[in-house]
C-alpha cells in the first residue's frame, strides 16, 4: 500500500503537525516503506484466528472504589506551562 | 405534505462513585480547581490506569434497568482528539464493544405507551472543565482537571422519538430509573446528567431519514424540548423553500437566551477520532453469574412500582405515575398507607395538597409533616371528626407548627359539628337572614341551595358536617 501526499497531509493535520514540502515527500516514502514491510503479515492465513483487542492474556483487572490521595497542586504547577489561581493556563480556546 | 421530526438522544450520566474511573482521585463536586488530580488523570507518560470495579457494576446495573443485553466481553478504546480538557489527547471510551446494548424503556406519548429503543450504554471518562476569561483582551483560558476521569455512562437511544414531548418524557423516565437504582445523582443543573439531541426532518412515513443535526449545550429538559421545536421549524422551512441542501450534518449549539440554535462545527471539520483498543486496560469478561448477582440487587423499578400501585391500591394510572416518578415520593406514599391511611385518599391528598408545597419531591423526607401525620389527618376526616375543608386548614397548621392534627383540632376547637340540634340552629339563623334565596329555591332555582349551604358553612366557621347540613337543609326547605 502506497502512502501518498494526501494521506500525509491528513495525518499531519490530525496530529497538528506543520510539514514542509520536503518533509511531506520524505514521510510519504518512509511511511510507505513501513506499511509495505508490515503488510508481509497479510501473507499469513488468519481466517481462523480471532482478532486480538489486547496482547496480554489478562482480563478484569480492576481496583476497589477507594479514594486515594491526589497530588499536591504545587507539583502540577511545576510542570504546567502556565498556572494561575489553581488553574492551568492555556492559550484562549475558541470553538 | 405532512412532516415529522426524527429524534435520538445521547444522555451522559455521571456515575456516583467515590473515586474516578481509572485512578483513586476523589470525584467530589466543588473542590478547589486541580486539587483532585494525579499523574493518571492528568495524562502523564508511563502511568497505568486501572478500572474502578464500581463503575463497571453501576454501568451493568443501569443497563439491566434499561432492559439491555449485557456483553459477555467488553473493552475500552481510545478516542483521539486534541482539546485542553483532556491532557492525554484522547478520551478513554468504548467503541465497538460497549458494556450494554439493545435495551428499551416505555414512555407515555399522547396518553399511550410507546417503546423507545436504547442502542447502547457505554462507559467512559469525563473531560476537564474549561473556564473562559470574561476579559477578552486576555488571550487565555483556564483548565481545571478535577472532572477529568470522573466516570460517565453514555446512553444512546434509537431514533425512535418524533416530538419534543416524547424526548422530554424519555429524559424524565431515564432520570427516574437512574435515580431509583442510585447509580447517579442525575442532576442536570450540576452537570451529572447531560443530553445531546440528534434531529432530522422527513415526510411522514418516508423510508429514509433526512440529514441529521446534533444539538449540544442543552442545560435543562425544557431546553431540550425548545431546541427540538426550533430545529424542526428551521429544517422544515428549508425543506419547504426548496433549500433542503442547506441542511447539513453538523453540530449546533443551543442559545438559551435567544431560544435558537447556531452552527458550531461544519462537516469539513468533522472529527476523525481514530478509535483503537486501549492497550493499558484489560478487556472485561462478564460472566452470566456476575450479571445475575447484580440483577438480584436491582430494586423495584418505576414501571413495576406503578403497576403494583394500580393493582394493589386501585390508584388511577395518572396518580400512580405521579407518585412513582420519584422514589422518595413513592416511599412517602406507601408509608402513609402503612400508617393506616386509605390508599386512594392518601394518593389524592399527596398529589393535590402536598406536592404543590414542596420544591423537590426527592427531599420529601425533609417536609415537616411525616407520613404518620398525613395518615392521622385523613383518619380524622374519615371518622367525621373534621371536614375535608377543615383538614386543609389543619394541614397548613401542621406544616407551620409541626403539631399533630388532633392537637391542632383540640387547641383551635375545629372539631366538626354533626350534632343536628346545633346545626339546625345555624340553619335557622341563615334561612331567616336569606329569605330571597329561600324563595328562589322554592320557585325552582335549585342553585340557590348552594349559596345557602355556603352561608351555613361560613356561619359554622367550616365546622358543620356538610352531609348533615345538606340533609337538614333539604328537609327544612322541602317542608
Amino acid at each position: 500500500m502506497k502512502i501518498d501526499e494526501n494521506d500525509i497531509i491528513k495525518v499531519a493535520k490530525l496530529a497538528r503537525l506543520d510539514l514542509t514540502p520536503d518533509e511531506k515527500d520524505e514521510f510519504s516514502r518512509q511511511l510507505s516503506g513501513i506499511i509495505e514491510y508490515v503488510e508481509k503479515i497479510n501473507e499469513l492465513d488468519t481466517s481462523s484466528v480471532e482478532a486480538a483487542d489486547h496482547i496480554v492474556e489478562l482480563n478484569n483487572v480492576v481496583r476497589k472504589d477507594i479514594v486515594e490521595k491526589s497530588i499536591d497542586r504545587d507539583e502540577l504547577k511545576k510542570i504546567a506551562p502556565d498556572f494561575a489561581d489553581g488553574y492551568i493556563v492555556v492559550p484562549k480556546i475558541i470553538e | 405534505m405532512q412532516y415529522e421530526s426524527v429524534i435520538g438522544l445521547e444522555v451522559h450520566v455521571q456515575l456516583n462513585t467515590e473515586s474516578k474511573i481509572f485512578c483513586g482521585c476523589s470525584t467530589k463536586f466543588g473542590a478547589e480547581p486541580n486539587s483532585q488530580t494525579c499523574p493518571v488523570c492528568t495524562g502523564m507518560p508511563g502511568v497505568l490506569p486501572v478500572l474502578n470495579e464500581d463503575v463497571l457494576n453501576k454501568g451493568i446495573l443501569a443497563g439491566l434497568a434499561l432492559n439491555c443485553e449485557i456483553a459477555e466481553y467488553s473493552k475500552f478504546d481510545r478516542k483521539n482528539y486534541f482539546y485542553p480538557d483532556l491532557p492525554k489527547a484522547y478520551q478513554i471510551s468504548q467503541y465497538d464493544k460497549p458494556v450494554c446494548t439493545k435495551g428499551y424503556i416505555d414512555i407515555m406519548s399522547d396518553g399511550k405507551v410507546k417503546r423507545i429503543g436504547i442502542t447502547r450504554l457505554h462507559l467512559e471518562e469525563d473531560a476537564g472543565k474549561l473556564v473562559h476569561s470574561d476579559d477578552f483582551t486576555n488571550n487565555v483560558s483556564f483548565v481545571d482537571l478535577n472532572r477529568t476521569g470522573v466516570p460517565l455512562a453514555e446512553i444512546v437511544s434509537e431514533p425512535d422519538m418524533r416530538t419534543g414531548e416524547e424526548a422530554y418524557n424519555y429524559l424524565t423516565k431515564i432520570k427516574s430509573i437512574i435515580k431509583y437504582i442510585n447509580v447517579s445523582d442525575a442532576n442536570m443543573e450540576e452537570g451529572s446528567l447531560r443530553c445531546d439531541v440528534n434531529i432530522s426532518v422527513r415526510e411522514v412515513g418516508a423510508p429514509k431519514f433526512g440529514e441529521k443535526v446534533e444539538v449540544k449545550n442543552l442545560n435543562s429538559f425544557k431546553a431540550v424540548k425548545a431546541a427540538i421545536s426550533y430545529e424542526y421549524e428551521r429544517q422544515l422551512s428549508l425543506i419547504e423553500s426548496g433549500e433542503k441542501n442547506l441542511i447539513v450534518q453538523e453540530t449546533r449549539l443551543w442559545d438559551a437566551d435567544r431560544q435558537e440554535t447556531y452552527s458550531m462545527r461544519s462537516k469539513e471539520d468533522a472529527h476523525d477520532y481514530r478509535y483503537f483498543p486501549d492497550p493499558d486496560l484489560t478487556p472485561m469478561v462478564i460472566t452470566r453469574e456476575y450479571v445475575e448477582k447484580l440483577r438480584s440487587e436491582l430494586p423495584e423499578l418505576p414501571d413495576e412500582k406503578k403497576n403494583r400501585f394500580v393493582s394493589e391500591f386501585s390508584l388511577s394510572d395518572y396518580d400512580a405515575d405521579v407518585l412513582t416518578s420519584v422514589k422518595q415520593l413513592a416511599d412517602y406514599f406507601e408509608e402513609t398507607v402503612q400508617k393506616g391511611a386509605n390508599p386512594k385518599k392518601a394518593a389524592n391528598w399527596i398529589t393535590s395538597e402536598l406536592l404543590g408545597r414542596i420544591e423537590d419531591p426527592e427531599k420529601i423526607s425533609d417536609f415537616p409533616v411525616k407520613p404518620s401525620g398525613i395518615a392521622e389527618l385523613l383518619k380524622l376526616v374519615d371518622n367525621n371528626t373534621i371536614s375535608g375543608k377543615i383538614a386543609k386548614t389543619v394541614f397548613r397548621d401542621m406544616i407551620e407548627s409541626g403539631d399533630a392534627p388532633q392537637k391542632i383540632i383540640d387547641d383551635k376547637g375545629l372539631v366538626q359539628v354533626s350534632d343536628s340540634s346545633a346545626i339546625e340552629g345555624i340553619i335557622d339563623t341563615v334561612l331567616a337572614g336569606n329569605q330571597q334565596s329561600v324563595d328562589d329555591y322554592k320557585n325552582g332555582k335549585e342553585k340557590a341551595i348552594g349559596f345557602l349551604v355556603g352561608q351555613i358553612m361560613k356561619e359554622s366557621k367550616g365546622k358543620a358536617n356538610p352531609q348533615v347540613v345538606n340533609e337538614l337543609l333539604l328537609k327544612k326547605l322541602n317542608k
